[in-house]
This record gives C-alpha cells, structure tokens and sequence, in this order.
C-alpha cells in the first residue's frame, strides 16, 4: 500500500508512540513545585478563623504529581506531536501562515513589557503608551483610516466591536437599521459576529466572477441597511473591481462599509480601505503582521474607522499630551463601552510594533507584491491539473476545485489528508462555501519558489494518483502520528475531559 | 527596495515567476485594483529599523517601564503577579505550538489537540463543572459569554450582576448585553460582599442568571451556596467568576450549584503582559454542553483504534451556524490555555494547595500589619484570599500615595474610587506568594511614612 511513499521525504512529525495523558503520569509523592518556606508568623488557631469551614475545598484538586522532568518531557513529547510554520508550508488559505519572527518573541519576553500591570500610575508605564500610540497612528495610516483602537483580542472580537460602533451611529441618528448584508463568500464569523450585536444577516449570492453582485446588493439594500461586511480581496482571492460602486450603493442608502481585513496581507501600501469607501476596519495581527497564531491564538483584532465614527471607540484610546507624555483618553459619553478588560492583547500588540519596524511602509508594499506575486505562481502552475473556477490574477491567495477528481471517487478531503505524507499542512478546504469541493491556497511572501515548486509538484502528483490509485489517497495519510479519525462518534457521545476525580 | 531577511523572492524568482505567470511585471498583477483608489507615495508610518536598532530601540521603550522584577508589586484587582515557573516559558517557546494555527487537521495536531483536552480536563477538575472549552479573550469577555449563554438556554431577557464583580467585567457585560439585547441590573453590596437581601429583591421570574465573582473584587469570598438558593428558587441560572488559583483553597463553585463558571486563568503562571494575552476560561454543567461557545476538544479513536483528540461538537460555532452560533469566537488564546495547563502540571495536587496557603497567610500577616497603622483600618471584615481593601485616612490621595510608593520601589495598590466612588481614600491591595515578610514591612513603614 505504502509502495508509492516517497521514502526520502521525512516523516511529517516523528512521533508514532501514544502519547500518555499527564494526568496518567501521576506518581503520589512526586512534586515538580519550587516555593519559597512561609516566613510570616501564624498560628494554626488564626488560619483556622480567617475562612468558614463551609467556603473551604472539601477534596483536593486531583491534579497530577509529577516532576519537573516529567513535564518537559510530556510538552516536548505533545510538540512533536504538532506541525507549526517552523516545520514546514502551512499554506493554509485565508490564514496568512506567513513565518513568525523570533525578534518578536523576544522582545514581547523583555520584563519592561512582559511583566506590567495596567493599573500602574501612568508615569510609570510611559513606554508601553507610546508603543500603543505610535501603533494606533501606524495603523491609520495603512489602513486610511482616521482613528484606531487596539483592544479587540481578534478578528472576530474586532468585527463585533466595529458593528457594534454601527449600530450606535445609526440609533444616535434616530434610525432603526437591522441588517448587516455579508457575501456568501463571507468568512463565518461576519454573520455570527452581526448576531451577536443585534443585527439580522442577509446574504447575497456572488456573480459568475466570483464578485459582489451589483444588481442583487441594489436590490437588497434599503432604510433598514446597517452595513455591509466585505473582505477585499474577497476570500476567492479576487479584488471587487466595483468597489467604489459598491460603497456608493451601500452609503446611498444610508448604510456603512466594514472591510473585514483578514486579507490585507494583499494590499498593504497598494490599496487602503479608507480609500475604497469602507467606514470601519479590523486588522487580524496575527495575519498581516506576523504575530503567532499559538495553536488557535493569542491574536489582536485592532479596529480602525472613520471620523463619523470616533465618538463610538470602545473605551479607552490612548493619547499624547501637550507636554510629550502619554495617557489613556477620557471615554466619549457616546463610546460603546469596553470591549476586552484592559487594554487589549498588549503582548501581541509589542510583537507587531516590531514587525512593522523591520519593514517600514516601503518594505510592507513589498510583503504584499511578493505575496501576490507567489499565489499567482502557484494558481499559474497548478491551472492545468485542478479546475481554477475563477481567472486571475490573483491577490494573496487562491481557490481551486477538486470536483475534477469526484470521477475517480476521490474528494478534496483525500487530497489534503495525502499531502500530510509529503511533509505539507494542507490549504483551507471547502471554504469559501460557494466553490463545490473548494481548496483556497495561500502561500504568504515568507516562502521560497523552491518552496512553492515543492508543493505544486506534489499537488500534481496526488492529482494523478488520485486517476492511478485512489485508495492510497482514500486511506491517507500514512505517516501520521494517528489516520483518520473518528469525528462522528466523538460528537455523538462526547468526552471531553479525563474525568479525572 | 533593499532585500529583507524575512523574504527569499530573488530577481531571478521573479523574473522566472512573472514569466510563468505571463505577465511583465508585477504591476500587471494589480490591473483589477482601479486607478482612483491605489495609494501613490509612501505610507505615513514608523521607519525601517536595522535588527541591533530595533533591539536597542525596544528596549529603551521597554526601560521606560517600571516592571515587577524590579519593582516589588502590592497591586491584583484582577491581574496578579505571582511566580511564573521557568519551565512555562520553554514549553510555549516550542515553536510546533507557537506557529500552528487552531487544529484543523486532526492528523498532524495531536499535540496541541491534546494539550486542550488536558486544559479542559484541568479546568473541570479546578471548577468542579462537567464540561470546559478551549478558552476565551479573557476573564471579562469570558462572563459576558456566560450572560449570552444564560439568555439564550432559559430564554429570559435579564441579568442581575453583583456590583462586587470587577468594574472592567461589569463594563464588557454590558456592552455584550446591550448588542443581545439583554437587560443588566446591578445587586449591591455590604461589607464588601453581595448584599443578599438586595439581591433577592432583583431576582424575578424573568432574571436568566445572576453573576457573581468569587473572591470578588475586593478579595472577598461571596457566599456562593447562598446566592445559588436565591436565583434557583427562580429558575434563573447562576454564574460564577472565580480565580482558577483560589480553588485550591476555596470550594469548587460546581460543587456551591453554579451552572457555569468562568475566569480568567492569568494567576495560573501567565505574566501580566499589561493586561493581554490573559485567557478565559468557561465551564459548564453537563445540561449545557451544547450551547457553550467556543472550541472543544473530544476524545476519539483512529482507524487502527488508537487513542486521538479532535475539534469537536462543531454544530455550534460560526463557521458552520453563520448567523446561528451560539458565538462569534474563532481565535481564542490556546498558547496561554497551554501555559496555565503547564502551571497545574507543575504545581500539582500540593504545589496549588501550598501556594494558596502562602497567599493566604501573607495576605493576612500584610492587612494584620497595615492595618495596625494609626488612621488605617480594612475595610470590610469580610472573609478574604490574598487581597483585601485598605482604608487610609480620610483625604489620602491614594494616587499620590502611589506615586511615593514607586519611588521607594514599590507598587502600591488600586485605588478603589476609581470605580467605586463611595470608597475614597481606600486601597485594593494583594499580596502573593512572592512578597516576603522583609517586602510586608517594607511597605507598611513606606505607606505609613507617607501619610
């Protein structure tokens, strides 16, 4: 079954074995605890009458005893056992999987950022203000916007506080605006994140291009239009070309533009969406500008927006006073409250400063032409073994269809679980929902043609055995820690904990 | 425009790469973007730096900061400092975790995939409750997710907040209620904890939960049996705010009758960062499993019958429901999820017991001496952990007190008028594991010397 492997290339992650549970590791009496001995006078009498019995725990924690070797060796056992960037091309669409700078981590690691209270006199936490203020402006200026909070923990955190912003606009007008109009091309979180701010979702289907249908967003807007949600590029890769026709039809009736900005990785110095029309901005950091995304997160979702908008900034927004130094603003009354305690994913924030300082505006221009340029490459390549439903060019990212291969019974899933063998995190497959069998490819400014060759000659080479031999590809991956598993039965009879006491 | 380290596009890749493409230049791959509104110039942003330039400009930013190795800080009110084991920072600098995104192939995601399951594993344990997710934005958000939560399961459209919640969370609670549309109403408090009384005059038959915190703001520990009587005499749900690391000492709020728990796990060996990347966490009981937001993580099996993890009960989150999730959440903050489960390993069943036992008694021996201050008292005489208020005598300027502070060194506490403007001239003051007898004192002959 295995005949067709290549044996040369590694094993994608090189740890077969189960990996024990930690809480299986436990041996009574094993401590992996370092703590200072109690060096204040108490009397057991004392201790005894600071808590009532009844506010007291009854059993103790059943947590796992262990020592410190134990746990090394348990995390390095669980890492190896998971593929990140450092391993190898994660061209993961919509995603932005581009190389994690090591200056970041160690910078947001340095005890002035790392290790400060938000509640500090102000004094003496003038560093991390003018950090956060010397960001909001940097942001502005990339995204054209006139203003920018930095709170938002996420892209999703961020589309919310955006609508949120919205929907105060539209009632401090007197207006009763419902519905947010999102793309069926639309991430998921742009409708749940509308719901979630009171707003109803209207979907509009795409043209044959793949772009905003004019005709059916005319039809579709009236006096009850809070906004429309529009990534652009659009998660097909493609830039609205209508876009200016498309801002005037929404601000005509009396609605405003959010630019989900999950894709500026495409635009950056090109194009801004304060210029395209859109009112309110979110930026995912941890996309654009290189921050990690730690297996699901942390991430940073600063939003920016327009001077109609200022006055409903989410609490608090920094600012520079007259004699140089840095200070938190008084809320507008308007504001829409906080959003996030605090100020925001600060360690993030630190880690994206600093990639932005590696490049300046010049070298941001260049991320986003060599970032396009590697996708139009890739779709170049690729067109002539899977179906392209869309011509290019391209921005950032592409999608493909894997419907070709439907006839030898062979799914889109198959190819991605094959590619796991060669050594590749698969492209985000069937999404966006509106191409049948999708697999969007993005491939990031931070990989080589090398890279991108290695990849594409792969694909090419699934694609045949899927004619040749489609049970490899159905049985796939091979070299995997675990095959396929059993998702079903996991959901139908969930067990989500070890259950442990 | 000079070459960058981080991008390995030469002229000849791009030369051979346009070609390909067929196009002459990479211009041609921007025709479709209109002339009317591409940006001409260059960007008003911060400048280009030199990697031994940006090290050095970073930290001339990061001195400007007065940080906790070298100050010896008194102030919690929600972000702690307590000792962050070393090994923490070597597990998540483990770039296979860093650099991963959430687990969306399970095959090569076991790693991460099992840390979350081991995370929720911990959280359940901590809490007493049946289910936890993967984690949220924080401790704040993760409550205003508990208020949504509640709304939607009991299908009542109220909330009743204890005004002993901490300020910032009673603020992100009503700024998600106003979006749902759920009505907020604020119980008040006696003795720095939640007036009973009062807040069984607030509970109706349309209250979907009441919102507690335990220790709450001040420090102090709500009676948590009590306020689960009173909203489940109403059939409204209660929810719970605890700090994870308390619940070594404390009772499990699942075990008090909390129909969900959630917090911020910061206090479990995460640096205070200014605020962020923190990490909420949010469980519940079994009857509400299906409508918690956020990622979870199952047990499975592979083909071969080996033991795997996955993303699982998808059913309920956004890329899926769209518009009808039971949340917007995508990304969460499954690195520091990771950093509080390495916390647990490392301190296990006796460091966590050990370590409250030490905030504990330094937090009394602290308030014990502070209070034998001539013109200063506590507050409240509430049972508390390891923080309690401070009240100075009256007409201190708890600001300017810690202004004094800083310049001997120290960072001194919360001045509770911010956010309670009843509470003048008192101070939320916490004391952790790290502060020795030597930093008590210290303090207390500061503090008394500058009033």
């Amino acid at each position: 079954m295995n005949t067709s492997l290549d044996l040369t290339t590694p094993p994608l992650i090189d740890a077969k074995e189960d990996c024990a549970l930690i809480f299986e590791l436990s041996q009574p009496g094993r401590v992996a605890y370092s703590l200072p001995e109690c060096d204040v006078p108490t009397t057991e009498d004392e201790v005894s009458s600071w808590l009532p019995d009844g506010f007291k725990r009854s059993d103790a924690a059943a947590l796992p005893e262990v020592s410190e070797v134990d746990v090394i060796r348990h995390y390095t056992g669980l890492s190896r056992r998971n593929f990140g960037v450092d391993n190898g091309f994660y061209p993961l669409g919509s995603c932005t999987m581009k190389y994690n700078p090591k200056i970041n981590e160690d910078v947001a690691r340095y005890a002035g950022f790392a290790k400060i209270h938000p509640y500090q006199p102000v004094s003496s936490v003038q560093g991390a203000l003018e950090l956060m203020y010397t960001l909001q402006n940097d942001l502005s200026a990339l995204t054209g916007m006139d203003a920018v909070t930095l709170q938002p923990a996420a892209g999703a955190h961020g589309e919310w506080a955006g609508l949120m912003m919205i929907r105060s606009y539209h009632e401090a007008r007197g207006e009763k605006r419902t519905k947010v109009i999102v793309p069926d091309s639309s991430h998921g979180t742009n409708p749940a994140s509308a719901t979630v701010a009171g707003f109803e979702t209207v979907t509009i289907p795409s043209n044959a291009k793949g772009m905003v249908d004019l005709d059916l967003l005319r039809a579709a807007v009236g006096s009850d239009t809070a906004a429309l949600m529009l990534t652009n590029p659009s998660t097909l890769g493609l830039f609205e070309e209508q876009i200016v026709e498309i801002a005037e039809i929404v601000h005509e009736a009396g609605g405003l533009l959010y630019y989900d900005g999950a894709n500026s990785n495409a635009i950056m110095g090109i194009t801004r969406p304060g210029d395209m029309g859109f009112d309110v901005v979110h930026l995912n950091l941890h996309k654009t500008m290189s921050t990690p995304h730690g297996g699901g997160g942390p991430g940073a979702g600063p939003v920016g927006v327009k001077s109609i908008l200022i006055p409903y900034l989410p609490a608090p927004v920094i600012e520079k006073l007259e004699n140089g130094s840095y200070d938190f603003a008084a809320a507008s009354p308007d504001s829409i409250g906080r959003v996030k305690a605090f100020y925001g994913n600060f360690g993030i924030l630190v880690r994206a400063y600093t990639y932005i300082r590696t490049y300046g505006p010049d070298g941001l221009r260049r991320v986003s032409e060599c970032a396009v340029l590697n996708a139009n490459y890739m779709m170049a390549r690729l067109n002539d073994y899977y179906e392209v439903p869309f011509a290019g060019p391209c921005k950032h990212e592409f999608v493909m269809s894997g419907s070709g291969l439907k006839k030898y019974g062979v799914r889109t899933l198959d190819v991605a679980k094959r590619l796991l063998d060669f050594g590749y995190h698969p492209p985000t497959i069937y999404f966006p929902l509106n191409v049948e069998e999708c697999i969007m490819i993005e491939p990031t400014e931070t990989e080589s043609k090398e890279t991108l060759d290695g990849f594409i000659d792969t694909m090419i080479r699934i694609a045949k055995e899927a004619e040749e031999d489609p049970e490899l590809l159905l049985n796939a991956p091979y070299t995997t820690p675990v095959t396929r598993l059993d998702e079903t039965n996991a959901a139908r009879k969930p067990v989500l904990n070890c259950a442990c006491s | 425009m000079k070459k960058h380290r981080y991008i390995p596009m030469t002229q000849q890749n791009e030369r051979d790469m346009l070609a390909a493409v067929g196009a002459e230049s990479i211009e041609d791959l921007f025709v479709d973007i209109p002339k009317n509104v591409r940006y001409e110039g260059t960007l008003p942003m911060s400048s280009a730096l030199d990697e031994a330039g940006l090290l050095r400009h970073m930290t001339q930013l990061a001195g400007k900061n007065a940080d906790s190795d070298r100050y010896a800080s008194f102030l919690g009110a929600g972000l702690y400092d307590h000792q962050v084991p070393v090994v923490i920072n070597h597990v998540i600098s483990r770039s296979e975790f860093y650099t991963a995104y959430t687990p969306y192939q399970p095959e090569v995601s076991q790693g991460e995939l099992q840390a979350i399951f081991e995370f929720q594993s911990y959280i359940c344990e901590l809490t007493g409750m049946e289910v936890a997710n993967a984690s949220m934005y924080d401790g704040a958000t993760a409550m205003a997710e508990a208020a949504s939560l509640a709304s939607a399961a009991t299908r009542r459209k109220k909330i009743v907040i204890a005004s002993t919640v901490h300020p910032e969370t009673r603020e992100v609670v009503r700024t998600y209620a106003y979006g749902l549309g759920i009505e907020v109403v604020e119980a008040g408090f006696d003795n720095g904890v939640t007036d009973l009384g009062k807040l069984e005059s607030l509970i109706d038959g349309e209250t979907a939960a009441v919102l507690v915190q335990s220790p709450n703001f001040f420090g102090a520990v709500e009676n948590v049996r009590a306020i689960s009587d009173l909203v489940h005499a109403k059939k409204g749900l209660l929810v719970v705010g605890a700090n994870p690391l308390s619940l070594g000492l404390l009772e499990a709020p699942g075990k008090l009758g909390a129909d969900i728990t959630v917090g911020d796990a910061q206090p479990l060996g995460i640096s205070g960062s200014f605020g962020g990347p923190t990490c909420g966490y949010f469980a519940v009981s079994k009857a509400l499993m299906r409508k918690i937001p956020g990622r979870i993580v199952g047990q499975t099996t592979d083909k071969n019958g080996k033991r795997g993890f996955v993303l699982t009960l998808q059913a309920r989150e956004q890329h899926i429901r769209r518009d009808k999730a039971t949340s917007n959440i995508c990304s969460n903050q499954a690195l520091l999820a990771l950093s509080a489960s390495v916390y647990l390993s490392i301190m296990g069943r006796q460091g966590l017991i050990d370590v409250c036992d030490l905030n504990l008694k330094k937090a009394h021996y602290a308030a014990k001496q502070l209070s034998a201050i001539q013109g200063v008292d506590l507050a409240f005489s509430s049972p508390f952990f390891n923080e309690f208020a401070l009240k100075l005598p009256e007409g201190t300027d708890v600001n300017a007190l810690n202004e004094k502070l800083l310049e001997e060194g120290f960072i001194g506490g919360y001045n509770l008028s911010r956010a309670y403007p009843d509470l003048d001239s008192v101070m939320l003051l916490a004391v952790t594991e790290k502060r020795s007898k030597e930093d008590i004192d210290r303090f207390a002959e500061i503090l008394e010397g500058s009033l």
